[in-house]
């Protein structure tokens, strides 16, 4: 080992703490590269792959009823490449262990052969065979979520009775990665399940023999979507048509393209502000160093060693860090990854969903974070080769300091001296101190984002599940239903309250501009089902118009007082044109809400519901939930807590992971700055601090001389983190926002207690560390020195 | 014979430097009396520094005896030689050790907040003749203008003594002798016990006592019957 090498060893190990907490900050903007990136990578790949491979469908629709007949003539469509006809209906099912029915989708199949488009993937058993028509596969996250498995049965009501469905085998559909029920955000996988059945046994049973409700079709290559949906839309107008949309619009596709795209910019952004802060530390570790070292250097250069060789060296320090931060991260990051993947397994079923990060992406990580590192060290060792020999071994003269900003503002009487010495300190290095603060703030704003998804949620479901539904129990009834039976379900057992809804399958057009929602039309003396929007303010609605969410309003170009086009997609699919009352501000769906009388009218019907908010006696409840399951007329029952609950029980568990790492890279910066910074105080005061001891000052007074500056600067970049913070949860509302939900953009007081407390810690625990060095400083040795 | 301030018994000191002990003091005995003004000489390495140290409450004796009048420094507590320091002893240093962040007046006022009955920092500048500099930084400062900074610090929380350790080393002649002349003025306009450690045998003439070292090992102790004026040294 040559001279110089053993002095870099040396060093390093002298240095040991500096070099670990650079480490730290460098592992972890390698973690949450090869996390983040490598997430995104292979659920993007993950994605690609399992459509292709199952024939995942461009385009889609579903109609009321259509004769086979139809089905040429939708392949006939130019640019159609395959088309596949199915049946799919809405079933209520008996869960075992639920009291509450659920909801349950038959899906056709052919008995014989595969589906042309949006093919299954078996997972277990067997596929269904010709001839035995009680069997099913079942959705894998249904069977999971319920722990059935193949031989199992379960109760659906076909045709109006209950019958059993035999489960062959366990399956998965890329038209169900995202396996959530209506409108929904969330999955409910206890009570939302699909499954495939024979074409042959659905047909009869739900009235569709020679003729189906649902249709996909694949493009050709070239093939106009828009041009297939109008052509599809005109063809199937005449059978009830709900309107055709693409892959866009496609509720699986469309929650995990958002989750993709969100991967990708997140795997940018975060990873880089670690490794800023990791470019930062380095530059002020080795500034140090080289200001320590000056009279080595000077020797160095004396004895022929060129800047290159001397620069060089120092950059040793950068580099073990890297190698440090990567032999630490890589595996950190691979370990994250696996957890999230299987987090992701829990919302987005994929037929293999493995995290592989691809040698690319650890080599670029590494590459990425060592030009971070050599940036910062770059920057530092330009001085080593403006240090002519002879001047680098002279010692340097005593730092210059000027009147701090107290003695401008004429305030020197106010400020102790011990004050004045850190103020002062701080002001001789301002661009540094300007990047330890937005450092510290970074940490501080990486806190407060990950807490506030928590307040997000929190605050969604004091909106959705507390403000706006305040039923016990939601109730379908499978056909629309004259207004008598709003009171036959007021009669019923353990009900309390009762009020009906009209939910009406429709079209909104406005120019060019469409949309296809379904229309609420609730009761004028509601209390249960409420509209409220995202300032917790209740919405009343009008006799006449149509209330819009703005989310809805904003697709349409439409503001209130505009008229816009109803194309109603049931019954005698009426188009009416009519007023835009309102917007409503809310966070889920687009949504769009009538007074029900008002809905009524339009559609020229008598008094007529679709279904019933209901408060339910909670004793009465399981009496209540058996007597629904063996109601054919209810098609759908929603029973408010247990969604609450389970919303709940996902989204806690993919934020917990989610948020710890935060909180601990969070850590990871304050910490390294803050220990860091106090260390390179304490080298470059060690005199000073000396001299103070020798005048009789006490250890914890000079303690306070020395990390007053770090606590400062802590002090100011809290404030600034939580700006940041604000800032940052902005800006993700403002991308995150969708036609699927809008995340609200409330902190709580705790998340900003959270945070402060946090920071603060990190930061007493490196000044406790360091003032323990204190207890180490030699006075008299120090004094006999010249620094 | 005036009350002792300052009792020495059989002091010895041995630092340990791996397999190497090195006997810095070998039983000093030794006696400081109020208002004394006592030159240390000996030659490098003879354990001068070591014995100030010790006098000062920078460092404890390794058997022996150090009595402040009624403190025993030898068995005190770091926080009570802490204390001790605070309360009693001022320090000069060859390297004047500044804050290099604070002007000169804030280098000697920054003691006055933790003395029981300081001096005012401004006369204490005036007596070392800096009162045109009271607001310049170290950095701004010649070096001799730094030691009777140094000086008027040591001297602002009014200590019992002031211990010297080569106060000139670092200075030519001129600066030199402005430094004893502010050294040897305090000593007689506050009656301060002053202790300078010196290799230079000129400065002995303006001392009230003359303690020669060497090898750990006090060879001599000499009376002046007449003090030198520092003016009046040449060397
Ligand atoms: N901290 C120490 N560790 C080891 N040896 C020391 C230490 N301080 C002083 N010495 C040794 O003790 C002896 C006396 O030192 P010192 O009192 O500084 O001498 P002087 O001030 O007279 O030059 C010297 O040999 C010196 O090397
Ligand atoms: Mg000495």
């Amino acid at each position: 080992m040559t001279a110089l090498n053993k002095k870099l060893v040396r060093d390093l190990w002298r240095m040991r703490g500096q070099l670990v907490t650079v480490a730290l900050v460098v592992a972890c903007g390698i973690a949450t590269y090869v996390t983040m990136r490598g997430s995104y990578e292979s659920i993007a790949n993950a994605q690609r792959e399992y459509y292709a491979k199952y024939r995942f469908a461009d385009v889609f629709a579903s109609l009321k009823r259509a004769p086979n007949s139809l089905e040429a003539s939708i392949a006939a469509i130019p640019g159609v490449s395959r088309v596949q006809t199915r049946i799919v209906v809405e079933v209520t099912l008996d869960v075992p262990g639920l009291q509450e029915p659920g909801l349950g989708r038959l899906v056709s199949i052919p008995e014989r052969g595969v589906p042309d488009l949006n093919d299954l993937c078996l997972r277990r058993g067997r596929n269904i065979e010709p001839g035995r028509r009680d069997e099913v596969l079942v959705s894998e996250a249904f069977a999971k979520a319920n722990q059935l498995d193949v031989g199992a049965t379960i109760g659906a009501v076909i045709n109006g009775r209950w019958e059993p469905l035999r489960i062959v085998g366990i399956a998965l559909s890329p038209e169900y990665v995202y396996e959530i029920r209506g409108a929904e955000v969330f999955p409910d996988n206890r009570r939302f399940g699909v499954f495939w059945m024979s074409r042959e046994a659905l047909g009869p049973a739900f009235n569709m023999e020679g003729g189906f409700n649902d249709v996909s079709i694949s493009l050709s290559p070239g093939g106009s979507e828009a041009e297939v949906i109008s052509r599809l839309d005109n063809l199937m107008e005449p059978y009830g048509g709900l309107g055709a949309y693409g892959r866009y619009d496609q509720i699986s596709n469309r929650f995990l393209s958002d989750e993709i795209v969100q991967d990708r910019i997140t795997g940018i952004f975060i990873p880089a502000i670690f490794l800023a802060v990791a470019a930062f530390l380095i530059h002020v570790v080795l500034s140090r160093l080289v200001h320590t070292q000056r009279s080595a250097i000077g020797l160095l250069k004396a004895f022929g060693f060129g800047n290159t060789s001397v620069a060089l060296h120092y950059l040793g320090f950068a580099l073990a860090a890297v190698l440090l931060g990567t032999l630490l991260g890589v595996p950190l990051g691979i370990w994250l990854g696996r957890g999230l993947s299987r987090l992701y397994q829990d919302f987005f079923r994929f037929p293999e969903l493995r995290f592989a990060p691809t040698l690319d992406m650890i080599v670029s990580a590494v590459a990425i974070s060592g030009a971070a590192a050599c940036f910062g060290a770059l920057s530092a060792l330009r001085s080593v080769s403006a240090l002519p020999p002879a001047e680098a071994m002279r010692p340097e003269s005593p730092a210059r300091f000027r009147p701090g900003i107290a003695e401008r503002l004429g305030l020197q009487r106010f400020v102790s001296l011990s004050a004045r010495m850190i103020l002062r300190n701080l002001e001789r290095r301002p661009w540094k101190a300007a990047l330890s603060i937005l450092g510290l703030a970074c940490a501080g704003a990486i806190l407060i984002v990950g807490f506030y998804f928590y307040d997000a949620i929190e605050y969604l479901v004091r909106v959705e599940f507390q403000s706006a539904a305040r039923e016990d129990v939601g109730i379908t009834f499978n056909e629309p239903h004259g207004s008598s039976a709003r009171f036959s379900v007021e009669r019923l057992p353990g009900v309390l309250r009762a009020e009906p809804f009209r939910a009406v399958p429709a079209r909104l057009r406005f120019q060019h501009r469409s949309r296809r929602v379904g229309i609420l039309g609730l009761s004028d003396d509601r209390d249960l089902r409420r509209i409220v929007d995202q300032h917790l303010r209740v919405i009343g609605l009008p006799p006449e118009g149509i209330v819009l969410s703005q989310s809805l309003a904003g697709i349409l170009g439409v503001s209130p007082g505009d008229t816009i086009t109803i194309e109603v997609l049931e019954g005698q699919r009426p188009v009416r044109r009519i007023i835009v009352a309102g917007t409503v501000e809310d966070l889920i769906g687009t949504s769009a809400y009538m007074d029900i009388g008002a809905l009524n009218r339009l559609m020229r019907e008598g008094e007529t519901v679709s279904g019933a908010f209901l408060s339910v006696d909670p004793l009465a409840a399981p009496g209540l939930y058996s007597f629904l399951k063996k109601t054919p007329a209810v098609s759908g029952v929603n029973v408010r807590e247990a969604m609450l609950q389970s919303f709940r029980n996902t989204i806690a568990q993919s934020l917990n992971l989610s948020t710890g790492a935060l909180i601990s890279f969070a850590c990871v910066i304050a910490f390294g700055i803050v220990y860091n910074g106090a260390l390179i105080a304490l080298s470059e005061r060690a005199h000073e601090l000396a001299s103070l001891r020798v005048l009789g000052f006490t250890r914890t007074e000079i303690g306070w001389m020395l990390l007053g500056e770090q606590a400062i600067l802590a002090g100011v970049s809290i404030p600034m983190g939580f700006l940041m913070g604000y800032g940052i949860c902005g800006l993700l509302v403002y991308s995150m926002q969708s036609e699927l939900y809008r995340m609200p953009l409330v902190i709580s007081g705790r998340t900003y207690a959270f945070a402060f407390i946090t920071i603060a810690l990190a930061s007493a625990i490196s000044g406790v560390l360091i003032a323990q060095k204190l207890r180490n400083l030699d006075l008299v040795a120090v004094l006999k020195a010249r620094e | 014979m005036p009350d002792t301030v300052f009792h020495v018994r059989k002091v010895s000191k041995v630092y340990r430097m791996g397999e190497v002990e090195v006997h810095a003091l070998r039983g000093v005995n030794l006696e400081l009396f109020p208002g004394e003004f006592v030159v240390l000489l000996g030659p490098s390495g003879s354990g001068k520094s070591t014995l100030l140290n010790i006098l000062g409450g920078l460092d404890v004796p390794t058997s022996g005896e150090v009595y402040y009048l009624d403190h025993n420094l030898t068995t005190a507590e770091p926080a009570e030689l802490t204390r001790y320091r605070r309360e009693h002893v001022g320090f000069v240093f060859q390297f004047y050790n500044l804050i290099p962040s604070l002007t000169a007046l804030e280098n000697t006022a920054l003691v006055t907040e933790i003395a029981e009955n300081p001096l005012d920092p401004l006369e204490c500048l005036r007596l070392v003749g800096l009162e045109e500099r009271l607001n310049h930084f170290p950095a701004q400062m010649s070096g001799g203008e730094q030691q009777r900074v140094a000086i008027a610090r040591a001297i602002a929380k009014r200590p019992e003594v002031l211990l010297c350790d080569e106060p000139t080393g670092a200075l030519d002649y001129p600066t030199g002798k402005l430094v004893l002349e502010v050294l040897e003025r305090v000593n007689r306009e506050l009656g301060t016990i002053t202790v300078v450690i010196t290799h230079n045998v000129v400065i002995a003439e303006m001392a009230d006592r003359v303690i020669r070292i060497s090898s750990g090992e006090i060879v001599d102790i000499h009376k002046n019957e007449k003090k030198m004026a520092p003016s009046a040294l040449t060397w």
